[in-house]
């Protein structure tokens, strides 16, 4: 087991490494942030200065050398709009972001195993073929105009949930978090729901595919023929092989729904890293939009590793040094 | 456990009961504020909420005209000599009183320069080659080069922050965090949650007396369409840009009010003026030469040939205002007889043939399509405009950080010390901050000129001597009959020439509760002693 984790991380870095590159050279293409800043009346000895104090009058490659010096010792610079350190930016709106996508992934199982469940149970029922066409919908409508619809619904016309940003907060264990207070989740409650939506159709589909395949297998005829409850059949015995594929789907989903809630984010404004990386591109915000790339390739790096482990816990095939084949 | 509750619910209610007595003005805003630190950028999300806090010697006014701040006074002692008489009596948010040092202080950080920060207002402090002293605590001297006259509308770009509380503090980062977020203005930090709410609440010394709210909350809400359903379930109470499309709407609705008032902000096309213009070609795709842009009669055929009055009622909702001149309609320099050009396409036809293109020729047509209002559907339609006189037009949009590089020095034949844009027809916008014309003719009429900082925004490259002559002489001219008979004459000849082609005047627009009133500012900001309660 340490031996597979320490060849992930060794992986990492590597990856990483040209993520930098990328990133770095990537940002540096795109156009120059001194022409956004300076005002319009700003001369050619003022657009200098400006170069100068953002350490843009460095050729690139230095400019790289000196980024990768930084970054080996924690430092991924300074915003140039917050001017304070990106990192403490991105830790400060990450919680809200970690919230929303948690709370939709809670939602997504919440609602999509029973659904999918009860789908494979009785594929033929009317009943699971509307939930079928429900998932296909969450797939296919734009998660855009689902959450513009959903605020001319539910906060213009009847005016039960509000439109924009984050409740009221309270503190727990030193991170400031809003799902404890009503007023919390009543903010909460659109953007998770809008960004639970395709989690929550492909749990529904995943679970309904597994239950079919299962229930055919020889295992589970004997578990029956055993005479054990068909509860426990199914939400023991049944459960376990299904959930092998939602959580490495979830797992990988999860990652890029913390990464690009982008849409979400902006439509409810709510103030997670989504919303702020838009805001940064927008005004090209170098070292913070390289800051929040390489953030999110470390947490990637990092989910794939834990989900790598819970699937060791839920399968004992993939146990790594585990030869019980 | 009960009565123990009970005493908790009771104290809960003491305590919300004072709370619920209070004004609190929620403004839901486009961009976000991302530094308190009023030297640290030009952004005007950043000016907006700064100015609750900070002041300036010279305020503006609505209108944009140079208003006393914390100067009471000024006046010039001799062609380079201003003096400014400071405010008796005020006193920064921590108690301490305002002098004549803390005046001294926020120019010397100034021209130090600010470690890190991308645009500081330095450049207006130099303009003019600005020196300054202090006479006495409530009289500063500043002194410059040769005449310089717009010493009072540069200071209204430089906010005063205070000598005891922002001597060694780290740029931004410690005014964020609201310790050094202490000025003078009618409102004090309360709060700073980026992306989610700044607040502020009611200075109870203000020298302007009672700023009319108690606390007030801005909330970035980048998304047009949600800021509107903010407003409308009553989330905020005002919002700044409400989306064009939803104006009438809005203006029919009684719960609700617009308030309107012509923007400084100018949009206009560049014709570049290069000899052979890469993205000007005849119809068989050939660059052409000479550039068909450098005729005189061809840049009046492409003014001509657009439907101002159409852009201002089918793309903009009526939020725009057409227009010939540079600065709006109350500005120093605005000239009252240059009226829009009338849509006119057979005189367009008509002045494209006599310039030897009867059969018109190809222009590729470049604009950003996130920096003004509604920017790339403007681009598109002047293109079909054009495209029907005859001016075969293709449209290239593209988001501002890309433009906005290419616009300014994307050309092949930039070097250091020498910008030379990329595009031949784009649509750009230049804003006249300080409500007079002296650097609006300077920056995009005058001829480009990198080291005197002439002809700035001028991206065609126009060039023309006797205009140059012209703002040369009005930038050192302190009367103001004068300065303004150069100006206008520096218009006047260079709209005749088409210079440019001007479009129109955003018009800004503050959609609110019909419960409150509203002053419109030119400049765009919104500040929340502006906003009253009517009932």
């Amino acid at each position: 087991m340490l031996e597979f984790i320490l060849r992930r991380v060794a992986q990492a870095v590597l990856v990483l490494f040209v993520m930098t590159l990328l990133v770095f050279f990537g940002v540096h293409v795109i156009g120059n942030p001194v022409y956004i800043f300076a005002s319009s009346e700003c001369t050619r000895e003022c657009l200098n200065d400006i170069i100068a104090n953002l350490g843009l009058d460095r050729p690139i490659w230095e400019q790289y050398w000196l980024f990768l010096g930084n970054l080996l010792q924690g430092d991924l610079g300074r915003s140039f709009t917050h001017g304070v350190p990106a990192m403490s930016l991105i830790w400060q709106r990450f919680p809200a972001t970690l919230e929303l996508a948690t709370a939709a992934l809670v939602l997504a199982l919440a609602a999509g195993l029973p659904l999918g469940l009860y789908a494979g149970l009785r594929p033929d029922s009317p009943v699971s073929k509307a939930i079928m066409g429900f998932s296909m919908l969450g797939f296919s409508v734009p998660i855009f105009w689902i959450g513009l619809i959903l605020i001319l619904t539910f906060s213009v016309r009847l005016g039960w949930l509000p439109a924009i940003g984050r409740g009221q907060l309270v503190e727990v264990l030193g991170v400031r978090v809003s799902f404890l207070t009503l007023d919390g989740l009543r903010h909460l409650a659109m953007p998770s729901f809008t960004l639970s939506l395709i989690m929550m159709s492909m749990v529904i589909r995943l679970t309904r595919a597994g239950m079919r395949e299962v229930l055919h297998t020889d295992y589970i005829r004997f578990a029956r023929a055993n005479g054990i409850r068909e509860s426990r059949v199914i939400g023991v015995h049944a459960m376990k092989n299904i959930l092998i594929p939602v959580v490495t789907v979830l797992g990988m989903e999860f990652a890029s729904v913390i990464a690009f809630a982008v849409v979400t984010e902006s439509i409810f404004s709510w103030p997670g890293v989504g919303k702020m990386l838009i805001d940064a591109i927008a005004v090209l915000d170098r070292p913070l939009i390289v800051a929040y790339l390489i953030f999110v390739v470390v947490m990637f790096v990092t989910l794939n590793l834990l989900v790598d482990i819970l699937y060791s816990v839920l399968d004992p095939r993939v146990r790594v040094g585990g030869r019980t084949r | 456990m009960i009565r123990l509750g009970l005493a908790l619910l009771a104290a809960a209610f003491l305590a919300a009961a004072p709370a619920a007595a209070q004004t609190v003005l929620t403004i839901g805003v486009r961009s976000e504020a991302a530094s308190l630190d009023p030297h640290w950028t030009q952004l005007s999300a950043d000016l907006q909420v700064q100015e609750h806090i900070f002041e300036h010697l010279v305020d503006l006014d609505p209108a944009s005209q140079p208003v006393p701040g914390l100067a009471v006074s000024w006046q010039p002692l001799d062609a380079t000599t201003w003096e400014f008489r400071l405010r008796p009596g005020v006193t920064w948010h921590d108690g301490a009183p305002f002098t004549a040092d803390d005046v001294i202080f926020s120019f010397d950080r100034l021209a130090a320069g600010i470690a890190g920060a991308p645009a500081s207002p330095a450049f207006t402090l130099a303009k003019g080659g600005k020196r300054w002293v202090k006479i006495d605590d409530l009289t500063v001297h500043v002194l410059t080069n040769g005449p310089y006259p717009t010493v009072a509308e540069d200071l209204a770009m430089v906010p005063i922050v205070a000598a005891h509380v922002a001597r060694g503090v780290t740029p931004s980062v410690d005014f964020n965090s609201g310790k050094a977020a202490v000025g003078t203005g009618p409102f004090m930090f309360e709060e700073f949650s980026p992306g989610n709410r700044i607040s502020v609440v009611r200075n109870p010394n203000w020298w302007g007396g009672d700023p009319g709210w108690d606390r007030v909350v801005f909330r970035p809400v980048g998304q047009d369409a949600a800021r509107l359903a903010a407003l409308l379930n009553g989330d905020v109470d005002i919002i700044d840009y409400p989306p064009t499309v939803d104006l009438p709407q809005l203006e029919a609705n009684p719960d609700f009010r617009v308030s309107t008032i012509p923007s400084d902000r100018l949009i206009y096309v560049i014709l570049g003026n290069k000899s052979r213009e890469p993205f000007v070609t005849d119809n068989a795709g050939n660059v052409l030469f000479p550039s068909p842009l450098r005729d005189w009669r061809v840049r009046k055929a492409m003014s001509l040939a657009i439907d101002r009055n159409a852009i201002r009622d089918r793309i903009m909702g009526g939020a725009s205002e057409p227009t010939r001149n540079i600065v709006p309609p109350g500005f120093f320099g605005y000239v009252d007889d240059l009226q829009p050009d009338a849509f006119n396409p057979d005189e367009a036809r008509r002045l494209l043939a006599a310039a030897g293109y009867p059969d018109g020729f190809r222009v590729t047509f470049q604009g950003p399509n996130d920096r003004y209002i509604n920017d790339a559907r403007i681009v598109e339609t002047i293109a079909q405009m054009w495209t029907r006189v005859g001016i075969r037009t293709e449209v290239d949009t593209m988001p501002r950080n890309i433009f906005f590089s290419e616009l300014i020095r994307g050309g092949p034949e930039t070097f250091p010390g020498f910008d030379m844009p990329k595009f031949s027809v784009a649509l750009t916008g230049w804003g006249t901050v300080a409500g007079e014309a002296t650097y609006t003719v300077s920056g995009i009429l005058e001829t480009y000129n990198a080291a005197t900082g002439g002809g700035n925004g001028n991206f065609g490259r126009y060039s023309n001597v006797l205009i140059d002559a012209l703002s040369i002489r009005a930038k050192q001219t302190i009367d103001r009959t004068e300065r303004l008979a150069l100006l206008q004459q520096a218009t006047r000849l260079g709209m005749e020439d088409y210079a440019f082609i001007p479009i129109h005047f955003q018009v800004n627009k503050w959609a609110m509760k019909a419960s409150l009133e509203h002053t419109p500012r030119t400049n765009e900001r919104t500040l929340a002693w502006e906003v009253r309660r009517v009932r």
